[in-house]
C-alpha cells in the first residue's frame, strides 16, 4: 500500500513529500493555513501560506511571521508536491487546500460552509481522492434555514428594541460572523457599534482591501446615549462580562450555530439566539463531500464519530481522525475558548481604553 | 396550537420573569377559556394520557426522517430532549391546519380508539402539517413529557393579574384532582367552596435552607442573629419520609408534596384517617418506622413504586404519620391561625386518636438557647432525622416556599473523595455536555463505582470537565463513556446503608458534588472501607 499523501500526527497534517505542515497546532518550519481563525493558525511557525485575504488579519493576530500570500487557484509546487487554495466559504480569506502529488489529490477543507453569506468568496467542491472534512455539525438535527431569514429576525428583533429605547447586544466572533452581521443589517434602524477586539479585526480586513459598512468603535468616552437604538456588535468572550453594563437597558443576541439546539441557547442565558452558522449543516456536509467525489474521507472536528459511522455506511471509506481543531466532539466550544483567550487581552484593553 | 407554539417561542426568548409573566397574560388574553384551562392543566403537571408509547413515536419519526436507528438514538443524546429531537429531524412541513391547543388534546385522547396503524397515519399527517416549533410542543404534549422552564408561580402571577384573585387563592384552586376536560376556566375564577372537591388539598408551605450550601457553615451565633430570640421559635426534627397531606372529609385521601393522590400507597393510614372528625386536614411525613424510630429513606423507596403492596413488604416497611400541622380543622381553614394554636389543635387530635401507632406528631425539640440546638443538631443521625425544621411560633401557614418564618437546618452531609470512572451526557441545559458522573472508590488496588451524580459544579467547571471527559475517554458503551480516571470530586450524601443490589454494598442518600478536588491525586480518594465504616 502506497504511503498517504498527508498524514496525522502530533504537530498537524504533514504531508510528506512535501514536507509541510497544514494548520499545524505546534510551531513547524512550513505551515499552510486555510483560514487564520485561532484554532487553526497558530503562532511559532517559521513560514506561513496561506490566501491573500488572510494576510492583515494573520499579521494582526501573530504578529510579525515570515508570510507568503496567493490567490484561489493559485498554485504553489514544494518539493515537487503541488498546492492550491480554494474558496471554503467560511469567512474571509478562508481556503481549502487542494494537494496533487503523482497524479493523486487530496484536499483539506479547513473549515467551510455551502450558503453564500455575500461577505466571502461562496464555498467551491474540488474533485480529489481523498478529502479532510470538518464536521462540526455532523448531525442531522443541525439544518441551517436561509439565512436571509435569519438576517431578516435580526432587523427585525433590533428595530423592535429600538422602538422600545433598548440598545442591541448581539455576540459572534469577531472573525466571520461579526462581518457576517454587520454587512447584513438594516442601517436605516439606528447606530452601529463594535467592540474593540471586532473593531481591530475589521480594521485588519479594511488594510487587506475588504469593503465593511461602517461601524464606531466603542471607547469608555463613547456616551450612553449614543447606545440607546443602537446595535453592538461583541465577541462571545464580552457576553456577561462587565463591560456590558453600560448598555443598560438592553437585548441581548447570541449568533451561532449551536443556537439550534434549546438546551445550547439556554446555558448561554441569551434572550434570543440566531441560529447563524459558518460551518456547514448536515447536508450542507454530505452534499460538499459527495460533490468530491471522494473515496476516502478523514474527519476531524465535530461529531466525528457518527459522521464517520454514517458516511462509512453510505459506502464512502470513512475515518476519524485526531486534530486539536474545535473539539474532538461538540465542536465550537474550544474554539469559543481559545477566541475567548485571544479575545480577553483585547477586552481588558477596550476596557481601560 | 400555533398560539401555544409560539408562548413557548417567546417564553424562551427571555430570560426575565417579568417579561415571562407579560407574555402569559397576553397568551391567556389572546385565546379560548378552553385553550386556558388546557394551557394551565399542561404547565401544572396535567398532561393528557400518554396514548402513544415512545417506542412507536421514536420507529415511526426515524422513518419519516429517513435515518437508521442508531442515528436517531445519537441525535437524542446530543439535544438531550425527545420532542426536539424529532422536530429538529423531521423533514419540513407540507401543510398547515389552524386547530387550537384543545382541539389537539382532543385527538390525541381519541387515539384510544384507532388502532396501530391509524395512529401511525394520524401521526404521519400531524408532523406534517406543522412546523418546528408546533411539533416540538405537540410532541411534548404527545408523549407526556410536559416540563418546561416556566414555574407555576410565574402561571399563576399572570393568572392573577388578569382575574383580580390573590395569588394564594387561586394556588389553592387550581391543586387537587381536577380535568381539563370536566373543569372550565370560568369555574376557577369563580368564588369556590370545598364542597367543590373533597379532595382538593392546601398549597403546601415549604422552608428554605438556613444553611444555603456545605461551604459556609454557619455558627450558633450566626443563625441565633438570623433568626433572634430562641424562645419565638420551635423545633422539630426534619424527618427523611415523603411529604405529605392527610385529608378526611367524609372519605380520605392523602397527597403528597408533587401533588400525587396517594392514598393507596399507604394503607397503615386508612383506618387512623377514617377515625378523624370530619373536615380534617393534617401536614406530615408518611414514613417507615419500627421499633420506635423512623427507617431509613431507602426501605420507603423499595414499596413506594410498586403498583402491589406485598404481605412481605408491608411486614418489612411498615408505615406511619408523623403530623406536624393542622391545616383544616372542623371544616375550616386553619391556616391563618398561628402555630401555637395549629399545633394544639394536632396535639388534641393525637390525643383522641385510637390508632397512636400510625398517627404520631413530631415532637417538639426543648432548647434555651442556639448553642444547645447546634450541639444537638450534631446528633440528628442518632435521631434518625435529616437535622431541624424550625418555625416561628407565631408563624400562618403560608402557600409555596417562602423565607422568613420557616427554615429548614439540616445536618452537614457526610462525604467522601472518589474518582471519577463513567460519564454520561445531560438533559435540558445541560444538553450535549457530559454532566452526569459515575464515582469510585478504592477497594485494594481497584476502583468500584458506588454513586452518581450529577449536581454541584459550576457552568465553567462542567466545561472543564467535559473537555477532559472527551479527550480522556477509554471506551463508550451507547450514551455512557469510561473515564481516565484521573479527576477527583468531594461526594456529599444524607446517609449510607447497606445494598446487595449496589455492587459496592452500599447505597447513599442524595449523593451529589460537593466540590472538585483539583488538589487531589487520583490515590488519594477515600476507600470502600472509610465508606462502609459511616454504615
Amino acid at each position: 500500500m502506497r504511503k498517504p499523501l498527508l498524514e496525522f500526527n502530533d504537530n498537524g497534517i504533514y504531508c510528506p513529500p512535501g514536507k509541510f505542515y497544514i494548520d499545524p497546532w505546534k510551531p513547524v518550519d512550513d505551515a499552510v493555513i486555510t483560514h487564520a481563525h485561532s484554532d487553526h493558525a497558530r503562532w511559532g511557525s517559521k513560514q506561513y501560506l496561506a490566501h491573500h485575504l488572510s494576510r492583515e488579519v494573520l499579521y494582526y493576530r501573530l504578529g510579525e511571521i515570515s508570510l507568503r500570500t496567493i490567490g484561489y487557484g493559485e498554485t504553489v509546487v514544494k518539493n515537487g508536491v503541488k498546492i492550491s487554495l480554494h474558496p471554503a466559504g467560511h469567512i474571509i480569506g478562508s481556503a481549502q487546500v487542494r494537494i496533487e502529488y503523482k497524479g493523486e489529490v487530496w484536499v483539506v477543507s479547513g473549515d467551510y460552509k455551502l450558503e453564500n453569506d455575500g461577505v466571502c468568496e461562496p464555498f467551491e467542491p474540488v474533485k480529489c481522492h481523498s478529502f479532510i472534512s470538518e464536521c462540526t455539525f455532523g448531525m442531522p438535527v443541525y439544518h441551517w434555514k436561509p439565512q436571509q431569514e435569519i438576517h431578516n429576525n435580526i432587523n427585525q428583533w433590533w428595530r423592535q428594541n429600538a422602538a422600545e429605547g433598548k440598545a442591541t447586544v448581539i455576540v459572534g466572533y469577531s472573525l466571520g460572523k461579526a462581518q457576517r452581521i454587520l454587512q447584513h443589517l438594516d442601517l436605516s434602524i439606528g447606530g452601529v457599534f463594535t467592540h474593540g477586539t471586532i473593531d481591530n479585526t475589521h480594521e485588519a480586513l479594511r488594510r487587506n482591501g475588504v469593503q465593511l459598512n461602517a461601524a464606531t468603535r466603542i471607547t469608555p468616552d463613547t456616551p450612553k446615549e449614543a447606545f440607546r437604538n443602537a446595535i453592538i456588535i461583541a465577541p462571545p468572550s464580552s457576553a456577561g462580562t462587565p463591560w456590558m453594563r453600560r448598555f443598560m437597558p438592553y437585548d441581548f443576541g447570541y449568533c451561532s450555530g449551536w443556537m439550534a439546539l434549546r438546551g445550547a441557547k439556554r446555558r448561554r442565558a441569551a434572550d434570543r439566539g440566531f441560529v447563524l452558522s459558518d460551518h456547514a449543516d448536515w447536508e450542507g456536509l454530505i452534499t460538499a463531500i459527495a460533490a468530491t467525489e471522494c473515496e476516502t474521507v478523514y474527519l476531524t472536528h465535530g461529531y466525528t464519530a457518527t459522521f464517520a459511522r454514517y458516511l462509512s455506511e453510505n459506502g464512502y471509506d470513512a475515518h476519524e481522525a485526531h486534530t486539536l481543531y474545535g473539539d474532538d466532539e461538540g465542536g465550537e466550544a474550544q474554539a469559543e475558548a481559545l477566541a475567548a483567550e485571544s479575545e480577553n487581552a483585547a477586552l481588558a484593553e477596550g476596557d481601560s481604553l | 396550537m400555533k398560539a401555544f407554539a409560539q408562548l413557548f417561542a417567546d417564553l424562551d426568548e427571555t430570560n426575565k420573569t417579568n417579561e415571562k409573566v407579560r407574555i402569559l397574560k397576553d397568551y391567556f388574553v389572546a385565546v379560548s377559556d378552553q385553550d386556558k384551562i388546557h394551557t394551565l392543566a399542561l404547565f401544572t403537571g396535567r398532561k393528557p394520557k400518554r396514548q402513544i408509547n415512545s417506542t412507536l413515536v421514536r420507529t415511526w419519526a426515524m422513518e419519516m426522517a429517513g435515518i437508521p436507528g442508531w442515528l436517531f438514538e445519537e441525535s437524542y443524546h446530543v439535544v438531550g430532549d425527545l420532542g426536539e429531537t424529532i422536530a429538529l429531524l423531521l423533514p419540513g412541513n407540507t401543510s398547515s391546519q389552524d386547530k387550537s391547543l384543545a382541539e389537539w388534546i382532543e385527538e390525541i385522547n381519541h387515539l384510544g380508539n384507532l388502532d396501530e396503524e391509524e395512529r401511525r397515519t394520524w401521526l404521519r399527517a400531524s408532523w406534517a402539517s406543522m412546523d418546528q416549533q408546533e411539533r416540538f410542543v405537540f410532541n411534548k404534549v404527545l408523549t407526556g413529557s410536559f416540563r418546561v422552564g416556566v414555574s407555576q408561580n410565574l402561571i399563576i402571577k399572570a393568572l392573577a393579574d388578569l382575574s383580580g384573585l390573590d395569588t394564594a387563592t387561586l394556588t389553592h384552586r387550581i391543586m387537587g384532582n381536577w380535568d381539563p376536560l370536566t373543569f372550565s376556566y370560568p369555574q376557577l375564577m369563580q368564588e369556590q367552596d370545598a364542597s367543590d372537591d373533597f379532595s382538593r388539598p392546601y398549597p403546601f408551605y415549604l422552608a428554605y435552607a438556613i444553611q444555603e450550601t456545605s461551604d459556609q457553615v454557619k455558627s450558633a451565633a450566626q443563625i441565633g442573629e438570623t433568626l433572634g430570640d430562641p424562645a419565638d421559635w420551635q423545633a422539630e426534627w426534619k424527618w427523611d419520609g415523603i411529604r405529605a397531606q392527610a385529608i378526611r372529609r367524609g372519605e380520605s385521601f392523602i397527597w403528597t408534596r408533587g401533588e400525587e393522590l396517594a392514598t393507596e400507597k399507604f394503607p397503615e393510614l386508612h383506618d387512623f384517617l377514617a377515625d378523624l372528625p370530619d373536615g380534617t386536614v393534617l401536614d406530615g411525613e408518611a414514613i417507615c418506622y419500627s421499633e420506635g424510630h423512623p427507617l431509613p429513606f431507602n426501605v420507603l423507596q423499595t414499596r413506594i413504586g410498586r403498583k402491589n403492596l406485598s404481605k412481605k413488604i408491608l411486614a418489612e416497611s411498615p408505615m406511619v404519620f408523623i403530623a406536624y400541622d393542622c391545616l383544616e380543622y372542623q371544616g375550616e381553614d386553619t391556616r391563618g391561625l398561628p402555630l401555637t394554636s395549629r399545633r394544639k389543635i394536632l396535639e388534641d387530635l393525637q390525643l383522641a386518636t385510637r390508632h397512636p401507632e400510625a398517627f404520631m406528631i413530631s415532637p417538639v425539640v426543648n432548647f434555651s438557647g442556639w448553642e444547645e440546638l447546634y450541639a444537638l443538631r450534631m446528633q440528628s443521625r442518632e435521631y434518625h432525622a435529616e437535622g431541624f425544621m424550625l418555625k416561628k411560633r407565631s408563624s400562618v401557614y403560608q402557600v409555596g416556599r417562602k423565607r422568613g418564618d420557616w427554615w429548614k437546618w439540616k445536618v452537614d452531609p457526610l462525604s467522601v473523595d472518589a474518582v471519577m470512572v463513567y460519564a454520561q451526557k445531560g438533559h435540558g441545559r445541560r444538553a450535549d455536555l457530559y454532566t452526569d458522573y459515575t464515582f469510585a472508590v478504592w477497594d485494594g488496588d481497584k476502583l468500584v463505582p458506588f454513586a452518581k451524580a450529577y449536581s454541584g459544579l459550576t457552568d465553567k467547571e462542567i466545561g472543564q470537565v467535559d473537555h477532559f471527559i472527551k479527550r480522556n475517554t477509554i471506551e463508550k458503551f451507547g450514551p455512557v463513556r469510561t473515564v481516565k480516571p484521573e479527576l477527583v470530586f468531594e461526594i456529599g450524601f444524607e446517609g449510607i446503608n447497606q445494598s446487595t443490589r449496589h455492587k459496592s454494598g452500599v447505597a447513599l442518600r442524595f449523593p451529589r458534588i460537593l466540590r472538585w478536588r483539583q488538589d487531589k491525586k487520583m490515590e488519594e480518594a477515600d476507600t470502600i472501607e472509610s465508606l462502609k465504616a459511616m454504615l
